[in-house]
């Protein structure tokens, strides 16, 4: 059973299709381009929410990557910067566990799409954590 | 003054959720639009549930909602003229929906002057002063998002007359 099992079998995650291509211990999160992630037509862009929804369950999978969780980390607070107006294509990202405590860890998330240099995203928040075989 | 731009918003506002693919998508529906407040829908749908375990909404759904409703605010707050870009957006998830229960968020435009839209919102499952997460975002008046609100007025042309009649003001 891989460790992100748990999240690939939530219905939102299955929705929004989100993937991941694991290379040792760099994860890179996949969100597929669809009709439905578009915000705003005109520009066009990515719907806001959809990348920061993307970004959460980025971080999520950082922590059920790096350790064994008994269940999905629950956001406390995220904050999201947007950097650019995402484009109507794939969209990546990778989350870096800032710090990480026995309850609460801090995960950093940049997505991009073209350039990794060129985010189009960030976000920064604060989950909780529950490893296994702690109460 | 205030009265036109309710007419104005009343006017878009079947387009404010509509018109964003990935806002129907997942089920939102306006249900105010007044100068500076925005109030919007997510129904409780089994394919957004985060955890299947808890069947709780995933968190996701609720930042893409208050996301959605706090630029509905701005927009509504910057005079119903200009379309914004998100800078940044801070939630806080002080509990968990009630699985079953629709969540709606409301969102106040706290100041809108020149280029800049503040607004904060919560999002609730039944009752305001329990909410389940609460939102703070800053919006711009960005020229990609001008363009856009160009390329609309043009693509509505007669129809969009509340808007040329504000522009003259």
């Amino acid at each position: 059973m891989s460790p992100l099992d748990p999240l690939l079998s939530s219905p939102y995650v299955q929705m929004m299709r989100v993937h991941f291509d694991g290379h040792g211990d760099e994860l890179t999160a996949i969100l597929p381009y669809a009709d439905t992630l578009v915000g705003n037509p005109l520009i066009p862009a990515l719907h806001g929410g959809a990348i920061g929804a993307f970004m959460e369950i980025t971080a999520s999978a950082a922590l059920l990557a790096g350790t064994r969780l008994a269940a999905l980390p629950k956001p406390i607070d995220v904050s999201v910067d947007y950097l650019r107006p995402a484009r109507p294509q794939d969209v990546y990202a990778r989350g870096i566990i800032t710090r990480q405590g026995a309850r609460v860890a801090n995960v950093r998330v940049e997505a991009w799409q073209d350039r990794r240099a060129a985010p189009v995203a960030a976000l920064h928040g604060h989950f909780l954590i529950k490893p296994e075989g702690e109460s | 003054m205030a009265d036109d731009l309710q007419t104005l918003l009343d006017s878009l506002a079947p387009l404010l959720v509509e018109g964003s693919p990935h806002a129907v998508a997942l089920g939102f529906r306006l249900e105010r639009i007044e100068p500076g407040m925005a109030e919007m829908r997510a129904p409780y749908r089994d394919d957004l549930i985060g955890d299947p375990d808890t069947r709780v909404l995933h968190g996701g759904v609720v930042a893409a909602l208050l996301d959605h409703a706090c630029g509905l605010a701005a927009f509504a707050g910057l005079g119903g003229r200009d379309a914004t870009a998100t800078l940044d957006l801070r939630l806080d998830y002080m509990r968990p929906a009630e699985p079953g229960r629709d969540v709606v968020a409301i969102a106040r435009c706290i100041r809108a002057s020149g280029l800049f839209a503040f607004v904060s919102a919560i999002a609730h499952d039944g009752d305001e002063s329990d909410p389940v997460a609460t939102a703070a975002a800053a919006f711009m008046v960005s020229r990609v998002s001008q363009e856009a609100a160009e390329k609309a007025r043009r693509a509505f042309g007669k129809s969009a007359t509340p808007i040329s009649k504000v522009e003259e003001e």
